[in-house]
Formats: structure tokens, C-alpha cells, sequence
């Protein structure tokens, strides 16, 4: 499995923000993350990317646990995180070239990917503008573009689509489902913008720290009989409201 | 993984670091201000109403505008390796340490490579302020500008590492006037920069001790005696051994929940 989380729990002072969370995720699989604000989906992310240390439970990436993980296994990760980490002074193919150096990857094969990349997100024309002279739509594919530049096994986007326009979601969202399909990427998607599911996609349900669901989408609406994944959210999440 | 990809990552923090100096260039020169005011109203003036003299025994004792040289060259690499470290874990460079943070090398050498990547632009900055120092005092042999070299390399990376320490672990330092007042010019007012301290053992022995356990201090003898191709073997010795120290501890101590790197900082 690419990504196995075990009893995962986790507390500020003052706060749970995740209790006893366990799911595991399917190779080549879209797996959307939904949760309100404040629902744990940011402190799963820093524990999965070990920005946060874990305090109980254990996650295996690869199968390797990331208490002890090797570089090999950490080079399987692809990360896009909720708030931009681009550098906007530097151009898009510098930004790239800076982290295809992190992951270690030869100038040559970086040079090669890096065109890959852009010409996959469309942003050839763009490679050399200076981030901050882009749109927020083609910043994120330029994250995106960064995220897939050393060809991860598991890509983990916090709430990618935040602040983007219409167009530039359906374009994230297909892209990246694509992505899976022909590429067996697998996709951890926290979201709480329902219509970026597709029925066979899996969803997970995080409310207050909890995981309450962990089905395909569809069968999530109907075992809940409703109409959308929308209201079979709120079914599940107002019935285990305090 | 081989050594290959160390080295790529080493490279690639290093190019990004000029990459940013280079955008930024204006601000650096206007970095050296400060120093050169120090040297060229301040040295000078002081100098020529106190008649204050340098003993004759230490290096660049000509006047005390030579005097002050490296210890000024010691303030610029204090100023910008303290804010280098401190926009590490805050404001700035947030994006960046989180995409520093999440690569496959180990923690401890990515945050050595970026210490030392700020390192040499704060070298390239104090060999700037050393170029434009010859037009007030010329003694220093030529050699010793290659001499210092490793030493301006190891006081940025003490000082940056500080910075790093400092910035993790004590949250009431979180913006850079904090730093300024209970770091920067304690560490520069308590050391040989301004004055020998053979004449403040004299005065005042609370004084004198207090500069002689500043690693600064050590530092900035260290490039002195190098600058005039002369060898303090204490100086050295203190420097190296302090940098060594101090550079494991922050990044072998850095934890990136103690910062705002994913955000928010618990209390």
C-alpha cells in the first residue's frame, strides 16, 4: 500500500485534532479528504510530511514507517500545500529547478523533467516568468508541475483549488484524476468543495479530529440515501454532532 | 542514495540563495551603511578627538580606523546572518523552508547546506565592506583577505546557526527588533569589535569577562589575526569549536512545529 495511516492521534494544548485515525490508501486510487475547517485535514498533512512530529500512531509510506524513513521512500512523496510555497522573485523553471536539486536529481534529468512537466500543465510559454507575474490558476500548476517533477508514487494536495476560479478548478481537478488513471498515481485530495469528487473516487470523511467515513463516493450517497455527496456529508457529520 | 545527490542538493540551495541575492542586490549594498558610517564618521572622528590608541602588539594597530576593520566586517555578517536565520522559521521564507523541509535528504544537512548558502552571501557581503574599507586604511596584506576566507565562512555559519536557535526555541524573539536589542548588539557591544580589551581588563574586569566568553569576540581576533596573516590560536580554536557546536545543535535540534512553518505555532 502507498500510504497507510494506524491509529494516527494527535493534540494541541487545549485541543484534539485527531483521534485515533486509521485508513489506508489504494494504489492509483483519488482519494478525497472532506472536512470542514478546523475538521484535522492541515495537522494529518504536516504529520504525513513530518512538518509535525508524531505523537501516537504511525504512518507507512511505502511501507517504510516515517518514524525511521528512508530517503528512498520519502522520494515517493509529492506534496502541494494549501498556502503557495513558491518563491514569486524567481522565475516558474527556477522554482522548479530548486526542487528538482532537492530531490536529488541530476541537472540533465531535471532540465528534461522540468519541460516534461511544463508542457504537461500547459506553462511552456511561461517558463520563464517570475511567479509572482502569474495568475493564481497557473501558479497552482506550476505547484503541481513541482509536486509531479520527480514522478512521486503518492501526491498529497491540501485544499489545491483555494481561491481559484471555476475554470482553473475543473482543469486542477481533471488533471490530476488523469493523473491516476494513466499514470496509477495515487491521490490524497483534502477538499471541502464536494463537486471535485468523482462518484468512484474514494471519500474520507474527517470531522473533529475523527474519521467517520472511508467509502467510495457513491456508496457513500447512498448509504446515506442522499442526493449529493454534499448532503450525505452533512448527514454524516450533523449525526455525529455533539 | 549516493553522494551525487547531496551534492546536487548542496548546489541547488546555493544557487537559490544567489539566485535571491542577486534580485535583491540593492538591499544588500544598502546593508553596508551601517559599517561604513561606523568606519568612516565614527572611526575616524573618534579617533581624532580622543586620541585613543591601538596597543602595539595586535594586529592593524596603525590607527583605530584599521583597528575596527574586522570587527565591522564581523557586524555585517552578525546583521545578515541573524535575519537570514530569523526569516528561516518566520515571514519570509515560510514556502521555501517547507519545500526544504519535505525533500527526501536528511533535515540536518539541508539546514547546514542553507545556513551555508546564506553563509557565503553574507561572505560576499563582508569582502565588499573589506574592498571599500582599503579607501580608509590599507595595511592589510593582500593574503590576508584569503587567509580570513574561512574564517568570515565560519563566523556566518555560527552566527546563522544562533540565529536558527534562537528563532526555534524562544518565541518572544520573533521579530528582528527583539533580536536587535537582546542579541545583536549585546554579542557586538560585549566584544573586541570596538575597543581591545586589554584597556577594559583595566577598567572594568566584569566587562572584560563578559567579552572574553562571547564566542564573537573569539570570532572577530580570529579574522583580525588572519586579515594581518597572524596566527591566535585561542581565537581559532574558541571559533571553530563553537561553530561545530552550535551548527549540530540547531539543526539537529530544529523541530518545525516549534515554528510557523506549517502555519501556526502552538502555544
Amino acid at each position: 500500500m502507498p500510504l497507510v495511516i494506524e491509529n494516527l492521534s494527535h493534540r494541541y494544548p487545549g485541543k484534539t485534532a485527531l483521534a485515533d485515525v486509521s485508513f489506508r490508501l489504494a494504489p492509483g486510487q483519488f482519494n478525497g479528504l472532506l472536512g470542514l475547517n478546523g475538521a484535522g485535514k492541515t495537522t494529518l498533512f504536516g504529520l504525513a510530511t513530518r512538518l509535525l512530529a508524531i505523537q501516537r500512531g504511525s504512518i507507512y509510506l511505502q511501507g517504510h514507517s516515517l518514524a525511521r524513513p528512508t530517503m528512498a521512500a520519502l522520494r515517493g512523496l509529492g506534496v502541494v500545500f494549501q498556502q503557495s510555497t513558491l518563491d514569486l522573485d524567481l522565475t516558474v523553471q527556477q522554482n522548479l529547478a530548486y526542487h528538482a536539486s532537492l530531490q536529488g536529481l541530476r541537472p540533465s534529468m531535471a532540465r528534461a523533467r522540468i519541460c516534461q512537466e511544463l508542457a504537461r500543465f500547459e506553462l511552456t510559454d511561461h517558463h520563464n516568468r517570475p511567479v509572482r507575474m502569474l495568475n493564481g490558476g497557473h501558479r497552482r500548476r506550476v505547484e503541481l508541475a513541482r509536486a509531479m517533477l520527480h514522478q512521486p508514487e503518492v501526491l498529497l494536495l491540501d485544499e489545491p483549488t483555494t481561491g481559484l476560479d471555476v475554470a482553473s478548478r475543473s482543469f486542477l481537478v481533471e488533471h490530476v484524476h488523469q493523473l491516476c488513471r494513466k499514470q496509477g498515481l495515487t491521490v490524497l485530495w483534502a477538499t471541502h468543495l464536494f463537486d471535485e469528487l468523482q462518484a468512484s473516487d474514494q471519500a474520507l470523511v474527517l470531522h473533529q479530529g475523527r474519521l467517520l467515513a472511508n467509502q467510495a463516493a457513491a456508496e457513500l450517497i447512498r448509504e446515506q440515501q442522499s442526493d449529493n455527496l454534499q448532503s450525505a456529508f452533512e448527514a454524516l457529520t450533523q449525526g455525529d454532532s455533539p | 542514495m549516493s553522494l551525487s545527490r547531496y551534492w546536487y542538493g548542496f548546489l541547488g540551495i546555493q544557487r537559490r540563495e544567489w539566485q535571491r541575492f542577486w534580485l535583491q542586490r540593492a538591499r544588500f549594498a544598502t546593508a553596508l551603511v551601517r559599517p561604513l558610517l561606523w568606519l568612516f564618521v565614527f572611526a575616524a572622528g573618534f579617533g581624532l578627538s580622543t586620541g585613543f590608541s591601538i596597543p602595539a602588539a595586535l594586529p592593524g594597530s596603525s590607527g583605530y580606523q584599521a583597528y575596527m576593520v574586522p570587527g565591522l566586517c564581523g557586524m555585517v555578517i552578525l546583521f545578515n546572518s541573524m535575519q537570514c536565520a530569523l526569516s528561516m522559521v518566520y515571514d519570509r521564507e515560510l514556502g521555501s523552508m517547507r519545500i526544504l523541509l519535505v525533500s527526501p535528504l536528511p533535515r540536518p544537512f539541508l539546514l547546514i547546506a542553507k545556513l551555508l548558502a546564506m553563509g557565503t552571501v553574507s561572505v560576499a557581503q563582508s569582502l565588499g565592506f573589506l574592498a571599500l574599507a582599503r579607501l580608509a586604511d590599507s595595511s592589510i596584506p593582500p593574503a590576508g583577505y584569503l587567509a580570513a576566507l574561512p574564517l568570515l565562512v565560519a563566523t556566518s555559519l555560527m552566527l546563522g546557526a544562533t540565529g536558527l536557535l534562537i528563532a526555534t526555541w524562544i518565541k518572544q524573539l520573533e521579530n528582528f527588533a527583539g533580536l536587535m536589542n537582546f542579541v545583536i548588539f549585546p554579542l557586538f557591544f560585549l566584544s573586541s569589535a570596538l575597543y581591545p580589551l586589554s584597556s577594559m581588563a583595566e577598567s572594568n574586569p566584569w566587562l572584560y569577562w563578559l567579552c572574553q566568553v562571547n564566542p564573537f569576540t573569539h570570532a572577530v581576533e580570529a579574522i583580525r589575526h588572519a586579515l594581518y596573516l597572524q596566527w591566535n590560536p585561542l581565537a581559532l580554536g574558541v571559533t571553530v569549536v563553537t561553530t561545530c557546536v552550535l551548527a549540530l545543535s540547531a539543526t539537529t535540534g530544529f523541530r518545525p512545529q516549534r515554528t510557523r512553518v506549517l502555519g501556526r505555532v502552538p502555544s
